[in-house]
């Protein structure tokens, strides 16, 4: 399935994926990150039972320094 | 002595704070955090890099949440929307965090805020649960209507982001802090110790800056006299600066014993 993460359109050789397991597969495990699919955010409590669909639209982000 | 900054509820030490951008790295900006004594410090929210080596260092990991407190900001927003999704995303990421700094930009050269879409965002954000911290101009309509909102920090900027220009118009942040009920923050602007002191010596509740520090020869040094600044304008706001006359003929030293 193609999911566009972070503005950019990325393909996944599955049928069926989590948001946990896409957070596994992009090696951001253990990281500090919140995610929005299609405009709205995915609690981290659900990462696990949100399935994903093809086409959907994710922004993962963290903190970085700023003033 | 227990001369607190009080910002939504809980009670701080230090008036200064500080951002962590523009550093040469994380030590460094933890360096300087440390000499400037700073217990809120700004961090920005930004899409991760997908792909990165693993474990490599985040801000987070050189700024503990238990030894500081995190300001969010919506640095680069130029819309209502864009920002309250940003601080959305925000609260997600650091565990339900509510104290936020809300600043949306109407030009990306000047970085001057758009008053207009600010309101808009600061209604849905206060409504939400948020302890919004404003960045703002220095109207005093402006700050108090965000006032009214229920923002609870107005931060109107004393010249543009980055410049380092100083306090350009302290007639007007003497009326916005004359009629608020809530801080009032210098954000923005603050070139050197000075800029500090002269907005503390107007009674500015605190002074919020990145660039003065991170862009200065030595960020450490000048972090520590920022430090200085703050209390020492604080200070001097507290104990009463004496009325300025052109010339008094009063002098310090007694008139009478003088030897002829």
């Amino acid at each position: 399935m193609q999911l566009t993460i972070n503005g950019k359109a990325r393909d996944f050789a599955v049928t069926q994926l989590t948001v946990a397991e896409l957070v596994l597969q992009l090696n951001l495990e253990g990281k500090r990150l919140a995610i929005e699919r299609n405009g709205e955010i995915v609690p981290r409590s659900q990462f696990a039972n949100t399935l994903l669909a093809a086409g959907d639209q994710l922004e993962i982000v963290g903190a970085v320094g700023g003033g | 002595m227990s001369d607190l900054l009080n910002i939504a509820g809980k009670s701080y030490q230090s008036r200064l704070l500080v951002g962590t951008g523009k550093y040469q790295d994380f030590k460094q900006t933890r360096a300087a955090i440390d000499a400037s004594g700073a217990e809120i410090v700004t961090v920005a929210i930004r899409r991760t890099n997908i792909g990165q080596t693993a474990g490599e260092p985040s801000l987070l990991d050189f700024l503990p949440p238990d030894q500081f407190t995190y300001l969010p900001n919506t640095a680069g927003c130029y819309s209502a929307d864009d920002a309250v999704r940003t601080l959305r995303l925000a609260r997600e990421l650091l565990d339900g965090h509510t104290l936020v700094k809300l600043e949306v930009l109407g030009d990306p050269n000047t970085l001057y805020p758009n008053m207009i879409e600010t309101i808009a965002a600061a209604k849905v954000l206060v409504k939400d649960g948020f302890d919004v911290m404003v960045y703002c101009s220095d109207d005093p309509i402006m700050a108090k209507q965000l006032e009214d909102i229920g923002c609870c920090a107005v931060m109107p900027l004393a010249s543009l982001i980055g410049s380092g220009m100083g306090i350009l118009n302290p007639w007007n942040l003497q009326i916005i802090i004359a009629n608020a009920n809530i801080p009032v923050l210098v954000d923005a602007g603050v070139g050197t110790a000075s800029d500090a002191a002269i907005a503390m010596e107007l009674g500015c509740q605190g002074v919020l800056m990145n660039t003065a520090i991170a862009a200065a020869r030595d960020p450490i040094q000048m972090a520590g006299a920022m430090k200085k600044a703050v209390e020492a304008g604080r200070e001097a706001y507290l104990a009463g600066r004496m009325a300025k006359k052109l010339y008094s003929a009063s002098p310090s030293s007694p008139t009478t014993g003088l030897i002829s």
